[in-house]
């Protein structure tokens, strides 16, 4: 075997230094899974006042103001929690992440109460008209997304409840949050696609 | 499972000499990326010899007028699951195997950044392929409808709705390709994140070998072009079980919306498949030639604008269906532009060679049948790229001879070269020269044989996927002919196949480095050990083992 670290000039260090590569993992998901969002968006467009029958949105969709504010806060409180255990402030850290994870339940309470007004009094499932398909789909898509987000969430809660999360797992908790922005960012989309060029 | 462990703790036990069983629990637990390398190609190979069976049956059928070998039926089966099978069971798999293999080996890491991602991510791969094979057994449902999918590779709406395509074979077909590609997926994360965070020290991204270049834009592509397709699943999914209307025209859906979607996936697919052959070809090009690679920096430049130009292409696979003239235009325009870019691809490799003192290795041997058939495939593809051309070609047989010379005639011949050049790294042995000349002129008549006619045949009219056709056109000859070139495919792959078990019984030993190259995999032991480097590498230039054989003359001086 040929020991390939024999040296012949002097050497310079490595310029750069490497991004975390659970931060770089996080990315790469991040860019896909936006791709993926990107076509059920250009889908709703595409579609957009084509269904041959009713209801249409304009009849039927209200702007969901509050439960937006409840996860746009949710971004900023998942931030706070991140720099808390930064610093080493472990209840802190516990607090906030605990109101982001309400916030996220909020959210998806106010989701499923806007579902069951459409399903029941507005007779509107996914297979009625060409607006229910692509609505539930995309927004349904975003919600799978919270949910998951959610459940990860929940998971660090329980871990941090047990004293597994310290102020050495910031990075892997960073990762995590860096996710939960990126749900935000997305319903940030998808609030401007469906609520209000859509309607 | 502590007998398993044992020779994950002592390395120094010869795996060989273990019982079976522990050394298949060994494969199935691994997640060192070599044996998953190893375990990616040898499931691609496997589909790779299930899909060409499937096309010598078609040949077989095909290559006499009114011909009775196989029903109608059978026929749309052969050819769906053939191109399923070679793009996402053969091509996806092993070029996933091969950046697996040699990308952590040559920017001098120990493993993939993930681990443990990276065995999902093959076992997903494997289980796709076998729920899209197991479709012959399930496809059919309660409905007594066919077995198999027979809907065509891209698999064009309406005919996928629940009113044409009956039982479950669809369902299968979908089902199949989300969970490989989410597979790939997975993969491509994994090598993204292996070249940007873990190379070895002095190994900037000015000294990556070409390899990793390539491998590091494929995997970006695959990141950003498998999400469409999978979406594009989902929502035939959902039409076929929840009664959505995404391509249900009658509701006021839109098949065209289909062949969009499958499309911006589907063309930087081809590209996908491509750019790892080119850089198998980038790094054994340069070792046969006695030279360094002519323009590293245009190459890594033009493989990055390929990245960027292969998402802007895909509606030249849809110029017939009535697209506006700005559309046609833009796409033909794009198509074009991606030629140059590739073509300086071809003129570098030439540049390479050009006065070096080349060596008519077997792997050689290959990369210089990619070079020729390869041209033939861009020069075809440009034509394709004139709208006019195309609205005439368009779905004939022009068109499967087009992207055969690309995926065969480019792909296949690359990784012939790349599985000669690197097997003696992976087994420690060496394969037969002669038998590998036999290989390589047995392949290239047998497959300019079989696919140079299908040109004529596309000129003379002959339709893609018809399952047989009238005597009297003009075609018999040509089918004819075309069908004879498989025999000495088959005979090709045999030779290959002898030659991999002869050299895996009694090949000669390979050595550290059998081919004087220089690159830092050919500094560890042939097969590495499962930690790749006793003490991790450094590297100075681009050529780390040149430096290392030449202390006088160090690469770095040349940059």
């Amino acid at each position: 075997m040929i020991n390939a670290t024999a040296r012949t000039y002097p050497i310079e260090p490595m310029e750069e230094a490497f991004p975390s590569r659970g931060r770089v993992g996080v990315f790469c998901l991040i860019a896909t899974e936006a791709t993926l969002f990107s076509i059920f968006v250009v889908a709703y467009l595409f579609y957009i006042g084509k269904s041959l029958i009713g209801p249409y949105p304009a009849q039927v969709l209200e702007v969901p103001i509050l439960s937006t504010i409840c996860l746009l806060a949710s971004s900023a409180t998942i931030m706070l929690a991140e720099r808390a255990l930064r610093q080493g402030y472990g209840v802190l850290f516990k607090g906030w992440w605990f109101l982001t994870i309400l916030l996220g339940v909020a959210f998806l309470r106010a989701t499923a109460v806007e579902w069951y007004r459409l399903i029941f009094t507005h007779h509107l499932t996914i297979g009625t008209n060409l607006f229910g398909t692509t609505f539930y789909s995309l927004v349904g898509f975003h919600a799978m997304h919270v949910t998951v987000g959610l459940i990860l969430l929940t998971l660090v809660l329980i871990l941090s409840l047990c004293g597994y999360v310290t102020q050495t797992q910031s990075e892997r908790v960073a990762a995590l949050s860096l996710y939960w922005h990126f749900v935000d960012v997305v319903w940030i989309v998808v609030f401007l696609v469906v609520y209000i060029i859509g309607r | 499972m502590a007998f398993a462990d044992a020779p994950l703790a002592q390395p120094h036990v010869d795996a060989s000499r273990l019982p079976l069983l522990v050394q298949l629990h060994y494969w199935v637990v691994t997640v060192d990326h070599k044996r998953l390398g190893i375990m990616y190609i040898c499931t691609g190979l496997l589909f790779f010899a299930v899909a060409g069976l499937e096309a010598s049956i078609m040949r077989w059928q095909l290559a006499f007028p009114h011909h009775e070998a196989v029903s109608p039926e059978v026929f749309n089966r052969l050819f769906t699951m053939h191109g399923t099978t070679m793009v996402f069971l053969f091509g996806m798999p092993i070029i996933l195997g091969m950046a697996n293999y040699l990308v952590p080996l040559m920017i001098g890491a120990r493993d993939l950044a993930f681990p443990r991602l990276n065995a999902f991510g093959f076992w997903l791969s494997l289980f796709g392929g076998m729920l899209l094979y197991f479709s012959y057994l399930g496809g059919e449902g309660l409905s007594g409808a066919g077995t198999a999918p027979d809907v065509g590779w891209f698999a064009y709406a309406p005919l996928t709705g629940r009113a044409f395509s009956r039982g479950h074979s669809t369902d299968y077909w979908i089902l199949s390709l989300l969970v490989s590609g989410i597979g790939s997926v997975a993969t491509s994360i994994n090598i993204v994140t292996t070249v940007l965070c873990m190379r070895c020290r002095g190994m900037t991204l000015a000294r990556l070998p070409l390899f990793v270049w390539m491998m590091l834009v494929v995997a970006v592509m695959i990141l950003f072009a498998m999400p469409p397709l999978t979406a594009a699943q989902v929502m035939l999914l959902l039409d076929r079980y929840l009664g959505t209307r995404f391509f249900d025209t009658q509701a006021g859906g839109s098949a065209l919306l289909w062949q969009h979607f499958f499309w911006i996936f589907g063309h930087p697919e081809v590209y996908i498949l491509m750019v790892p052959g080119f850089a198998a070809v980038s790094e054994i090009i340069p070792v046969f030639s006695r030279k360094p690679i002519f323009g590293y920096a245009a190459m890594v430049g033009a493989t990055v604008s390929i990245g960027f130009i292969s998402m802007g292409v895909w509606a030249h696979h849809m110029f017939s269906v009535g697209m506006s003239v700005t559309a046609n235009s833009f796409f033909a325009a794009s198509t074009m532009l991606i030629s140059v870019p590739t073509g300086i691809k071809i003129f570098n490799w030439l540049a390479t060679m050009y006065g070096g003192k080349l060596r008519f290795a077997t792997p050689m041997l290959f990369c210089v049948g990619f070079l020729f058939q390869f041209l033939c495939a861009g020069l075809t593809g440009i034509m394709l790229a004139a709208v006019p051309f195309n609205w005439q070609l368009t779905d004939s047989y022009f068109v499967v001879a087009h992207f055969h010379y690309v995926l065969i005639g480019g792909l296949l011949f690359t990784i012939f070269a790349a599985i000669y050049y690197w097997f003696p790294k992976a087994t420690g042995r060496m394969l037969s020269e002669t038998l590998g000349r036999w290989h390589f002129w047995l392949l290239v008549i047998g497959f300019n044989l079989t696919f140079g006619p299908q040109h004529i045949l596309g000129i003379l009219g002959m339709p893609r996927r018809i399952y047989t056709y009238a005597p009297g056109r003009g075609w018999e000859l040509w089918n004819l002919l075309s069908s004879i070139g498989v025999v000495f495919q088959g005979l090709a792959v045999l030779f290959f196949v002898w030659n991999v078990i002869r050299a895996l019984r009694q090949g000669p030993p390979a050595g550290d480095d059998p081919w004087d190259a220089w690159t830092l995999e050919w500094t560890t032991t042939s097969p590495p050990p499962e930690y790749n480097f006793e003490t991790l590498p450094e590297v100075q230039s681009r050529r780390p083992l040149w430096d290392l054989k030449h202390p006088n003359d160090p690469d770095g001086r040349h940059e």
